[in-house]
């Protein structure tokens, strides 16, 4: 059992503040993604879990055990590095068995644990290699068995894949989510690809500016966002966000259409939808058609809306022009709304 | 239109080929600056007493050993070749000592003051030694250091400390600071990490700094002849003795105190460049 609490958890750099009272749980077995821009303080969070920053203030807690007091070795945790950090003085096999040795397990045993966790992650005929030898994937490899092969409760992951190519990560990827649902350990994963967090989460923590902004299932955050930079940040394109401003108590007009909304006390609110959330024509959004850009399966059409950007999927028989002039009907139950003062979702 | 863009062509051709022989000759003149002094040293040492003072001289030594062999047996010359060998080793052990920790300090730590540190490292080369010289005997003198072989290393290992320190930072600048955080992770200690898994990385530059170390005792010679009188080092020593020796005889000892250093030199070469940050692995 290997629940992990995050319990005010704050970092600062000189002047410079990474994390702002950072408070998460993570359950035993779940496989939690944090995600977030580069500098949003995710990778710091995960050190601090690990052990190799310490926090200004919080306490970190791993299966009921305070731990944010303890060296890195006594933490249960093991770290999946972005270079990897295979030990270039060593063999694969010797890598491997580099944490097994340091608990000075019998050598049968160490032996046993090298061998199967090699066989899982299809290693096993570079084990007398050493990483000079190896390509990029293969170090990877090595890096996760290492992590694996110490069966920890929890396996840290900072990025992994983002040194591989295209083609490799997709591979990995689904690799890893077979490989560590089966090792039944509580995983933190470190990211900034969204595709990666949507694909491998239980549960993804969407980061800004040293806050979580929402922890939820791949499928809220995308639906549901918490606040307006959820939906600007996952999605590809993102949402579309319009200004709307009070028609009546509980609607709201925006781009010469009058919705059913919340009601509140502002004048102004932000209207927001996905671009596969609109229909073309019917009682809609008065837009103007700048791009097209078939992609197969649907269409990208980019509009004026209201002087902005709006992003529409259309079906790829959609007959649109440029310069065309559409009316896109929003889906009404997945229209969100947001506080333009706090950004959050109302 | 081709006869007109020709031309220029042809005058950088023609610069640029000015431009090639320049840098060889100069190449070539820089070698034979260097070279030249120590072929003769070789030649001369490797040749008999009454050769060496002949005219025209052979382009090749005869390799007679006469002279080398009446050296080493001259009176106090073992003795002060041990005491050679006996400071350097106290050179090289105490600089790699104090100099390692803080080339890996520089290296892995940020604290305040490091830059003016590194500067100040590098500012202990600026003073000549013989401003220093005087005050430090009388200090010696006083403390009881003077004509020790372990006071003659401690003012050496000032002399090679900051090029200790600036190799072994580069050297462990160049290894991951993850790696190192990989092994804390798998269960090492600090110290176990860097006995794992940095310093077997970092061993060769280790070692190819401390023989650096070495040389720059073996070669001192001011220090030697001010701070010792009974227990000379072999520079001090031929430097007082070869004076009124026959011109052989100071052939034989320039050559026995030059030859280890350039082999030293020679074998630790690609870690000198890596002080100064030129990536030559």
């Amino acid at each position: 059992m290997a629940e992990i609490a995050i319990k005010g958890v704050a970092k600062r750099f000189g002047g410079f503040t990474a994390l702002h009272q950072v408070d998460l749980t993570i359950a035993d077995q779940e496989f939690m993604v944090l995600l977030g821009a580069s500098g949003c303080g995710k990778t710091t969070l995960l050190r601090i879990v690990a052990g190799l920053e310490t926090p200004s203030q919080g306490e970190v807690w791993i299966g009921g055990r305070r731990v944010d007091h303890l060296p890195p070795r006594d933490r249960g945790t093991a770290m999946v590095f972005q270079n990897y950090a295979v030990f270039p003085h060593l063999t694969v096999f010797e890598n491997i068995a580099f944490g097994l040795r340091m608990k000075k397990l019998p050598q049968q045993e160490v032996e046993r644990r090298v061998t199967r966790t090699a066989e899982l992650m299809h290693i096993e005929q570079l084990l007398k290699r050493y990483s000079g030898q190896l390509s990029g994937g293969q170090r990877q490899r090595v890096a996760v068995a290492r992590a694996l092969a110490m069966e920890p409760d929890v396996i840290l992951m900072d990025e992994p894949l983002s040194n591989l190519d295209a083609l490799l990560r997709l591979e990995m990827r689904a690799e890893l989510k077979g490989v560590l649902a089966a090792s039944k350990t509580t995983t933190i994963y470190v990211t900034h690809d969204q595709v990666e967090a949507m694909s491998l989460a239980d549960r993804i923590a969407v980061m800004h500016q040293g806050r979580i902004v929402q922890a939820a299932s791949p499928v809220e955050v995308y639906r549901n966002p918490a606040a307006r930079f959820v939906g600007s940040f996952i999605g590809n394109p993102p949402m579309n966000f319009l200004p709307a401003t009070k028609a009546a108590n509980d609607s709201w007009s925006v781009a010469g259409l009058t919705l059913p909304g919340p009601k509140s006390d502002r004048q102004k609110l932000e209207f927001a939808i996905r671009p596969e959330d609109v229909d073309a024509g019917g009682e809609g959004l008065q837009a103007t058609v700048r791009v097209i850009e078939p992609l197969g399966p649907h269409t990208l059409v980019t509009c004026d809306v209201e002087g902005g950007l709006f992003r529409a999927i259309l079906e790829s028989n959609a007959s649109v022009q440029v310069g065309d002039h559409l009316r896109l009907a929003p889906k009404p139950d997945r229209i969100r709304w947001f506080d333009p003062e706090t950004t959050n979702a109302l | 239109m081709s006869a007109v863009s020709e031309a220029p062509a042809a005058a950088t051709a023609d610069a640029r080929k000015a431009g090639d022989w320049l840098l060889i000759a100069t190449a070539i003149l820089l070698c034979v600056w260097v070279l030249l002094p120590i072929y003769l040293l070789i030649v001369n040492a490797l040749s008999s007493p009454d050769e060496v003072t002949a005219f025209p001289k052979r382009f090749f030594p005869s390799f007679d050993f006469g002279s080398l062999s009446f050296f080493i047996n001259f009176a106090g010359v073992a003795r002060a070749l041990w005491n050679s060998v006996l400071v350097a080793t106290l050179t090289m052990v105490l600089a790699i000592g104090f100099g390692a920790p803080a080339g890996y300090a520089l290296s892995r730590f940020d604290f305040p003051g490091k830059g003016t540190f590194r500067f100040l490292v590098l500012m202990t080369r600026a003073f000549p030694l013989p401003l220093l010289a005087l005050p430090l005997a009388v200090m010696f003198i006083r403390t009881g250091l003077d004509d020790t072989a372990i006071g003659l290393a401690l003012v050496h290992t000032t002399l090679a400390l900051p090029f200790a320190v600036l190799i072994t930072f580069s050297l462990f600048s160049g290894i991951p600071v993850e790696l190192e955080e990989a092994a804390w992770t798998l269960g090492c200690t600090r110290w176990q990490a860097f006995r794992k898994v940095i310093l077997p990385l970092a061993l060769p530059g280790i070692a190819a700094s401390a023989v650096f170390a070495f040389t720059i005792s073996w070669n001192e010679v001011f220090a030697a002849a001010v701070l010792t009188i009974e227990n000379r080092t072999l520079t001090a020593f031929l430097l007082q003795s070869l004076g009124e020796s026959p011109l052989y005889l100071k052939f034989a000892g320039g050559a026995a105190l030059v030859v280890p250093a350039l082999i030293f030199i020679f074998a630790v070469r690609k870690y000198l460049f890596a002080m100064w940050g030129i990536a030559n692995r």
